[in-house]
Parts: C-alpha cells; sequence; structure tokens
C-alpha cells in the first residue's frame, strides 16, 4: 500500500435532483478527479421517494443516479482511482447498489466494489425509538407530531418519511473496505466530501480543525455550480453561463482547501462566488452544525491564489451535539395554484378584482378554503420591501395559491379559474395550459434523534454478486 | 442615497420556514459602512410585509460580511407556502434595492473593475 497522498480532488457534479445531467460527466472527464460526488437530496426530496416507494418497493432512490453511472462507465474505466460518492440512495440505498451493480457488471466491471449505508431511515424503527425516550419535537417550536403517536403512523399513513442526517464515518468505512461507488440514503451534504478526505487522510475523527476543513468544502461545492458563478448578484460578470463548469475542492494532507473548477468551462471561481455560497443557508456562524463538526465560520478568510483557485482557511472546528438532525415529511392536506395574464390600463388593480372574485365564487360554492394567497407578478410579488409603483403597469400575472386540508375545496378552486375569463373583465389571457390540479402538501417536520440511537451499517460487496 | 447592492452583494435561501440573507461588502470601508447602517432593526422593517418574528445579525469580520437570519418569514416554508418564492431565493435581490444615505468615501467601496482576475 502506498503511502497518504499529499493531496485530493473532489468535484460535485449534482447540486439537486434534477440538476443538469451533463455536469456529472464532464466534470468526471475534465476535473482530474479523485472522487466525484453527486449530492440529490433536498428536504423534501425523499418525502418524494416515500411515494415513489409505496407503488413499488424497488423503487425509492434517485433513477438518474444510475444512468448518469451507465454514462460514466468509459471515465471509469479510463480512471482507476477515480470513485464516486453519492446520497443518491434515497429510501432504499439497497435498490440503488443494485440496479448501479448491474450496470457494472454488464460493462465487464462485475469485479469492482459497491457500497450502500443503511440506518438513516427511522420508519421502521419509531416505536422502538420512542420506547427509548426520543419524542421527535420540531426544532423550532418543540411542539409535537400527533403522527409520531398515532396508529397511522405504524401503517405509514399521515407520517410519510423520518431521516437522521447521518455522518462521513460509514462513507469512510465503506472506502476503507475497497468501495469504488458509495451510495448513502441521508447524509449530511458536506459528509459527502468528509468521508472521501478522512479515508485518504486518516485524520482523527476528534480532529476538529481538519474535519472542519472538509466541511467547508463540502459545504462549498454542494449546491454544484452555486460555487462556480451561479446564482451570483453580479451575474453579468461571469463568463460563458451556458458552459459553466462545475466545482472542485482541493484537500491537502495538512487541511488546506481550495477551490476551483475544470479549465476552459464556464462560469467562474473567486471570492464572490466563494463568499455567497459560503453564506448560503447558514444559520449562526459560529454554530453551523453537521453530524461531523460543528463550523465556527467567525474568523473563516477567503482569498483569490490564482484564477479560478480561492483559497478558503481558518473555519474553527467544535465538538458536534449528541444528537443528529432528523427530517421527517407527513402529508398536509391539497393546495394547488392558478395563474392568468391580465393586460390593459391599471393591470395590477385588474389582476387584484380578478383574483377576489374567484375566490368569492369558491366561498359562495360552500368551500371556505383554509389559505388563500393572491400575488400579482410584475408588480413586485418577489420583492418585498421594494417600492414598486403599480398604477402604470399595463401587464402582469396573477397567481392564486390555495391550500386545505378537504381536496373537494381545492378542486372546486380550480374549476373557479376558467369561467372567470368569460364572466370578468376584459383582457385575460394565458389560460391555455390545462386546469391545475390539486396537489398532496407534504410538510417538513424537522426534529433532532440521540446520536447513540442511530446505527449506520455500511455494506460493501462485489459489483458482479450483487447484480447476479 | 445610494442602492445597497452598489457597495454589497448577497445571496438568500432557506431553512425550513426561516430565510438567510448573507450580505457581503465589495471591500473593508464597505463592511464599515454595514456594520453602522445595516442593521437587524433596519432589515426587520424592510422586509415588513412578511411580517419575520425576529431578525438576528451575525458578523463574519474577515469576510467584511453580516449574516442576517429573518425567523418564521417564509409563510411556511418550502412544503407549505403558498408564495411564489417559497425558499426565500429573491429576498437578497430585494435587500440590494435598499437606499442608504450617501457615504463620504463611496470609491472605497466599490467593487473591482474586473473580478475573477486576480494576480496569478
Amino acid at each position: 500500500m502506498s503511502g497518504i497522498p499529499d493531496s485530493i480532488r473532489i468535484g460535485n457534479g449534482a447540486g439537486f435532483w434534477g440538476d443538469n445531467l451533463d455536469a456529472p460527466i464532464r466534470l468526471a472527464e475534465e476535473g482530474s478527479l479523485d472522487f466525484l460526488t453527486l449530492e440529490y437530496l433536498a428536504e423534501l426530496t425523499l418525502s418524494i421517494l416515500a411515494h415513489q416507494k409505496r407503488l413499488d418497493p424497488e423503487a425509492g432512490f434517485v433513477s438518474d443516479f444510475p444512468a448518469t453511472v451507465a454514462r460514466l462507465i468509459p471515465i471509469l474505466k479510463a480512471r482507476p482511482g477515480l470513485r464516486i460518492v453519492t446520497n443518491a440512495g434515497g429510501l432504499n440505498p439497497a435498490g440503488c447498489a443494485r440496479a448501479t451493480a448491474k450496470l457494472l457488471a454488464a460493462a465487464g466491471m462485475g469485479g469492482e466494489k459497491v457500497a450502500w449505508v443503511s440506518g438513516d431511515d427511522l420508519m421502521p424503527r419509531l416505536d422502538e425509538l420512542r420506547a427509548a425516550g426520543e419524542r421527535f419535537l420540531h426544532f423550532d417550536s418543540q411542539a409535537s407530531l400527533a403522527y409520531f403517536d398515532a396508529a397511522a403512523a405504524r401503517q405509514g399513513e399521515g407520517l410519510v418519511s423520518a431521516n437522521a442526517y447521518l455522518g462521513a464515518a460509514p462513507i469512510c468505512e465503506a472506502l476503507d473496505r475497497g468501495a469504488r461507488i458509495v451510495i448513502t440514503g441521508r447524509v449530511a451534504d458536506a459528509s459527502l466530501t468528509v468521508g472521501p478526505a478522512m479515508h485518504t487522510f486518516k485524520w482523527g475523527w476528534q480532529d476538529w480543525e481538519k474535519l472542519a476543513a472538509a466541511s467547508v468544502a463540502g459545504h462549498l461545492i454542494e449546491c454544484g455550480a452555486q460555487v462556480t458563478g451561479g446564482m451570483l448578484s453580479r451575474w453579468q460578470t461571469v463568463p460563458d453561463y451556458a458552459h459553466i463548469g462545475y466545482p472542485i475542492a482541493i484537500l491537502t494532507a495538512s487541511g488546506e482547501c481550495h477551490i476551483t473548477k475544470p479549465e476552459g468551462t464556464g462560469g467562474m471561481v473567486n471570492r464572490e462566488t466563494v463568499t455567497e455560497q459560503l453564506l448560503y443557508e447558514i444559520g449562526d456562524p459560529a454554530r453551523y452544525h453537521t453530524p461531523d463538526v460543528t463550523l465556527d465560520f467567525t474568523q473563516t478568510e477567503v482569498e483569490e491564489r490564482g484564477r479560478d483557485l480561492v483559497r478558503v482557511s481558518g473555519t474553527r472546528g467544535i465538538r458536534p451535539p449528541a444528537t443528529l438532525k432528523v427530517s421527517c415529511a407527513y402529508e398536509n392536506g391539497f393546495s394547488a395554484k392558478g395563474d392568468l395574464v391580465v393586460s390593459g390600463l391599471g393591470a395590477a388593480g385588474k389582476a387584484k378584482a380578478t383574483g377576489e372574485m374567484i375566490l368569492d365564487r369558491v366561498k359562495q360554492a360552500g368551500m371556505p378554503l383554509g389559505r388563500r394567497y393572491l400575488e400579482i407578478l410584475g408588480a413586485g410579488a418577489t420583492l418585498p420591501g421594494v417600492e414598486t409603483p403599480s398604477g402604470d403597469l399595463k401587464e402582469v400575472v396573477l397567481r392564486l395559491s390555495v391550500w386545505d386540508k378537504d381536496k373537494n375545496a381545492v378542486e372546486r378552486f380550480c374549476r373557479e379559474i376558467a369561467p372567470v375569463i368569460t364572466s370578468g373583465p376584459a383582457g385575460i389571457s394565458g389560460y391555455a395550459g390545462s386546469r391545475p390540479k390539486p396537489r398532496q402538501v407534504l410538510s417538513h417536520w424537522p426534529t433532532t434523534v440521540e446520536r447513540d440511537h442511530v446505527r449506520p451499517v455500511a455494506y460493501v460487496r462485489g459489483a458482479g454478486d450483487l447484480a447476479a | 442615497m445610494i442602492r445597497l447592492g452598489d457597495i454589497a452583494h448577497g445571496r438568500s435561501g432557506d431553512k425550513g420556514n426561516h430565510a438567510n440573507i448573507g450580505l457581503i461588502a465589495f471591500t473593508a470601508a464597505g463592511g464599515a459602512f454595514l456594520e453602522t447602517h445595516v442593521t437587524a432593526e433596519l432589515v426587520r422593517q424592510y422586509f415588513r410585509d412578511l411580517n419575520p418574528e425576529k431578525v438576528e445579525r451575525f458578523a463574519l469580520p474577515k469576510l467584511f460580511a453580516f449574516n442576517f437570519v429573518l425567523k418564521n418569514v417564509l409563510g411556511g416554508g418550502a412544503s407549505d407556502s403558498l408564495r411564489t418564492d417559497t425558499q426565500g431565493k429573491a429576498l437578497a435581490t430585494a435587500l440590494l434595492e435598499m437606499q442608504l444615505p450617501d457615504p463620504d468615501n463611496l470609491a472605497a467601496m466599490l467593487p473591482p473593475a474586473a473580478p475573477g482576475s486576480a494576480p496569478a
């Protein structure tokens, strides 16, 4: 076995499920990577996967991932050192591993090892965990959710999913045991980067400063192109958005972190792109919790070291809390939204009047809606605080959104949009799309669980055996 | 008056029903100006239409930056909100339109002319 390398390159080719399908391929081809990570799970993605798994027990993972592996096979063959770490497993990491193994085996790579990580899915263990004292109170309000008590939860009704955020340890273990591809369910996004770093550099699990450096790297690349020019305030300064490069973190054995992107790609990496992403979706910068380490960004420095090369340093690491974050989703009524284009003098006032007509008619039908929201797009609906003179607008979009426990009430709202075209003001169009449909709302319930109550397990198998 | 976006950039997003806005001055002089002028209370007032339960401001001095956390401001968050901007993605863009009094040294707060072209 050779010694520990001085540095590794970890690229992230997906920031959410639905991100650009070519990005992972281009990044693997152009990034000189040691590890490719693919991050797919937003807060509510698992509840969508839960619905899919109910319909088909073999489903419940991110189907884009095996399709991506199929396209990566040539580069995996050309670069034997390239390994993949992903949370594509969703609610069925084993199923995702089997689907992936079949592709590898069919391509003559049956000798490669595929790993999956389980233990994040708490749904099968709710009774046991409640008996052990877990109460699953809301993270902020400390409220309780009846579904955790009700028999319905055990039947899989009401509560749809409950997943703990695992850390990097099972990923590191899978890599230590030789896995070429590691597939997890819910893990902290940054842990997809920390796992490869811990595997490579053999740092201690209480070496908080090193864990902090790797976690910052993971935090910066987890959202894909958001650190290479995506979402930048000064978007006009970003070159060649259409070919935007996805990010690479360069980590050294001594715990240095640089962010870059493949040469010749669009976008850019500079102080502005990195600093905006460093602050993205954080709370108190002195206490950014991950399962591996709590980060303190208050002394973090961001320094341009060359073209598209930024050094990030000074982040302190602190022992993380004894609890892990848990994301749950539960069925919570129905919603729908409908849009109409309103034209003509005084369009904003006309749109408001039109929206109120529709809502009044739903009320007349004896269907009071639990929540209603009227927006006038074009008049500043997404810009709270910004003075937008709306008196002289001659074209706006009316958007109505409603919610109710009762699907029939929401359905009635959907049917009241079209009639206003012939029984309301002149100059209304944009209704050519089909009538909106009530959509089941899956509400988010963030909570915690004692770390000691969660048992992550890494399984490592030969692709050929797994495919058989 | 100046527009906040003349001297700072930013990004916003969600954590459940809370939003955060990372606001970053282009220069150290701009950071000092933000420290004095863009208080948590001013941001709470600015977004009063959204009725934030509370606004907290945290400093990241070496980045000339402040993080604003707006509690329970997203109308239920990504899963429940009926708004178009369910996740608060446009809040930073909105904040950068804030009007502020003219600073004495505006030139020292403006962004570098050619971003991304640091000396190699």
